[in-house]
């Protein structure tokens, strides 16, 4: 066992950092920055690491992306994830989700248009599968498209839809059978978010932020060039796209958020360090952080090897999100009183774990529901029955609702 | 990076796991539990000869020399098994205070008895219940005579050298004792782990040889060593115990259907597997901090600690919740684990004092 880097790892990491600390400092978003000035810089700072040689990680070099070991793109977020420039999100859906779903399931001509525009940040994407309907049951979507000749009209309504408001195109699945059985009946499309008929509103998150939309789509028309895979097998498609996203996810737990510095040092201020309850909740709460932390690690010794991570992967995600909604309403409880009011001067580290408390509802549906995660691993893990699932061979328009 | 066992240390292990499938270990601890026996004697004198006890202990000392992180994989085999061995306190603790304590003398002299499982040690520290503190140790050596009262030594019964910690003009220090010296009284204690049975001992003048003299750091030295120890034989219980658990939801029908099919079922036995998950990375880490010697060894081993704690408790909980009453049943093996899992929580110092301990840390850090 060791931590340290390869002789080619220790290279490319020594790479990414000179070029951070000569050109990252341009990309730094002032204070009040609004969203359009932070998407703006966003896609600026895109369009530099594509000419470094930085985007586009797994994606062949004539699209302009970075083939090679995985366990670079991991080194690389591991270099930028101290970097105030944190709006890579945005371009992660594009070069981690969307062009690996239109490599597999599309056409030469979609790449064409596509995968170079959206490796140097020029498209921004977002993803159109949950509905007000179906969350968790995905394949219960109600937005139909209809066929018109060459076209589709599509018509329904998507929600959870994270960019929305800046993306120029979207991974889209709708309904275009109804009479089958609901996870034959989905088709899945390019939808460019510029034509008429689509209306994206944001929405307002419990916390006051808007980081989520709804869309509305209302009669917009498709060309059927636009769309991925076959009639009717829009659910394989989605599937590439989903188990695409959880890698994604696994770059993001493997830095992963939590809250043991700032309860810490409100708990030092406050003198209860030495406080019982205090130092059972804390502790348990790191070692299941510093678990995870060490599962990136067991995920980056299999990245290293050029080897796939296991479900190990999933954990994070659904550990820490669970655990930062309870450490953060234990956290405002150990500033008693105070705990209730929202001062950012005042306190911060107050003010970052009253944030964790608005966040974390939404982070533990994000990416896959908590409940969904664990019969992934109950099935496919520990090799357990499928549930009962009585709508499984009915067709779509005879499920009871 | 490389957080991961070698191909030859995975073989090995591999070769142990094999070996322990084939005697029937279960067998074996039931044994102990019905009280026919004190311990499982043909297995533990198996493990020794073949080398298994002594694979970090130096080759100059009679031992295989293979380094810590091949304990560690030895310790979570022989958790996965159950078997009823004193492989916690004469390898996880005596061996291993010797090792780090003992002079080269005392490792000619010790070692290769106890790494060949011919002689058993066991650790005498608490004098009362509550937490392991410095102040609670009473027991005092002068003039190379040890006297006073230990409780809770497990496999004390069995032993046959007694790492005892007492005071030595005033300061807690290791100390060496002969089980079967004069002024050994010995009381057979029940244990929840009836396989693990302590031991009250009391010290009367009794001839003891000191081991280092580190004071209280040494001895939470040596608590740091063997807990990462301890942590890889919960993580393997944990996954013995998950996967009967797992097996049973396979096989067992209620309402028409496996259980393993009810989403009350899946959940509980992803939320054991999650914890185990975590349990074993702490676990992994904590090995390497432990192999390589390096400083962030406390928090390493406080961490694991606590995370292999929990997680063993809740599969062992969660065994007996799935298989419903016939596992509150004296003849199935689930308790089995239920009282393992018990006991390895609470040898040196309990879930809680970790906790502590760990949280103390982080804050002196911060």
């Amino acid at each position: 066992m060791d931590f340290d880097d390869t002789a080619e790892e220790a290279e490319f990491r020594s790479a990414v950092r000179h070029w951070l600390k000569d050109n990252g400092g341009r990309f730094i978003p002032p204070p009040d920055a609004d969203d359009v000035v932070i998407i703006g810089l966003a896609k600026q700072w895109q369009a530099a690491l594509a000419d470094a040689g930085y985007a586009g990680f797994g994606l062949p070099a004539e699209m302009g992306g970075r083939p090679g070991a995985p366990i670079e793109q991991l080194i690389f977020h591991q270099e930028i994830a101290s970097h105030p420039m944190a709006m890579v999100e945005v371009m992660t859906l594009g070069c981690g989700m969307a062009i690996p779903t239109v490599m597999k399931h599309g056409r030469p001509e979609h790449l064409e248009l596509l995968a170079r525009p959206t490796i140097r940040g020029d498209i921004i994407w977002c993803q159109l599968f949950s509905e007000p309907g179906a969350g968790s049951d995905l394949a219960g979507i109600l937005t139909k498209a209809v066929r018109d000749g060459g076209d589709w009209i599509v018509t329904g309504q998507k929600v959870w839809t994270s960019g929305a408001l800046f993306a120029d195109w979207g991974l889209l699945l709708v309904r275009t059978d109804p009479t089958v059985p609901k996870h034959r009946g989905l088709s899945y499309f390019l939808l460019d978010m510029k034509a008429p008929g689509v209306e994206v509103r944001p929405l307002k998150q419990i916390g006051g932020r808007s980081e989520f939309n709804e869309v509305f789509i209302a009669e917009v028309r498709i060309p059927d060039a636009m769309r991925l895979g076959e009639i009717g097998g829009g659910w394989k498609v989605a599937m590439t796209t989903l188990s695409n996203e959880r890698l994604a996810l696994t770059a993001d737990a493997a830095v992963g958020r939590n809250l043991v510095q700032p309860l810490l040092r409100l708990a030092k201020r406050l003198d209860l360090v030495e406080d019982r309850a205090f130092a059972e909740r804390l502790a348990s709460y790191y070692a299941a952080a510093a678990g995870i932390e060490h599962i990136g690690s067991r995920i980056t010794t299999a990245l290293s090897r050029g080897e796939n991570p296991g479900a190990e992967a999933t954990i994070g995600k659904m550990t820490l999100t669970r655990l930062l909604q309870s450490m953060s309403a234990f956290g405002m409880d150990l500033a008693g009183m105070a705990g209730g009011t929202i001062d950012r001067a005042a306190d911060p580290d107050l003010f970052e774990i009253q944030e964790g408390f608005f966040l974390a509802p939404g982070y533990r549906m994000g990416g896959g529901t908590e409940e969904i995660g664990k019969n992934i691993i109950a099935e496919r893990v520990l090799g357990l029955p499928p549930d009962y699932r009585p709508d499984k061979d009915v067709p779509f328009n005879r499920i009871g609702k | 990076m490389n957080l991961d066992f070698s191909e030859e240390q995975k073989g090995l292990k591999q070769e142990l796991a094999r070996l322990l499938r084939a005697r029937d270990t279960r067998r074996g601890a039931r044994e102990a539990l019905e009280g026919r026996a004190a311990f499982d004697a043909p297995l533990w004198r198996e493990l020794g000869q073949l080398g298994w006890l002594s694979v970090a202990i130096p080759e100059a000392a009679g031992g295989q020399g293979l380094g810590h992180e091949m304990l560690c994989c030895v310790a979570e085999e022989i958790g996965r098994s159950l078997a009823a061995v004193p492989f916690g306190s004469s390898i996880a603790v005596v061996a291993e205070a010797l090792m780090c304590f003992g002079s080269n003398a005392q490792q000619q002299r010790f070692l290769p008895g106890l790494g060949s499982g011919r002689r058993i040690g066991a650790f005498a520290i608490a004098e009362r219940p509550g937490p392991l503190r410095e102040g609670t140790i009473a027991a005092t050596v002068t003039g190379g005579r040890l006297s006073g009262r230990k409780i809770a030594v497990t496999d004390g019964m069995l032993a046959d050298l007694l790492l005892v910690v007492a005071l030595a003009d005033g300061v807690p220090q290791f100390f060496l004792v002969e089980a079967h010296a004069a002024g050994v009284t010995r009381e057979a204690g029940t244990g929840v782990d009836l396989a693990n049975a302590p031991a009250s001992i009391h010290f009367d003048n009794v001839v003891a040889e000191p081991l280092g003299n580190a004071g209280w750091a040494g001895i939470r030295q040596l608590l740091d060593h063997s807990a990462v120890l301890t942590a890889f034989e919960q993580v393997g219980a944990a996954d013995a115990a998950l996967a009967m658990a797992t097996d049973y939801a396979r096989e067992r029908m209620a309402f028409g259907r496996q259980i393993g099919s009810f989403q009350a079922i899946k959940h509980k036995l992803a939320d054991v597997w999650i914890a185990n998950q975590l349990a074993r990375a702490n676990a992994y880490y904590a090995a390497w901090a432990l192999q390589a010697g390096s400083d962030v060894l406390p928090r390493a081993a406080a961490s694991a600690r606590v995370s292999a704690s929990e997680a063993f408790e809740r599969a062992a909980r969660e065994l007996i919740q799935v298989h419903g009453g016939i596992a509150v049943t004296w003849e199935h093996d689930a308790h089995l684990f239920y009282r393992r899992a018990q006991h390895l929580a609470l040898v040196f110092g309990g879930l809680r004092e970790w906790q502590a301990r760990l949280t103390g840390l982080l804050a002196a850090a911060a």
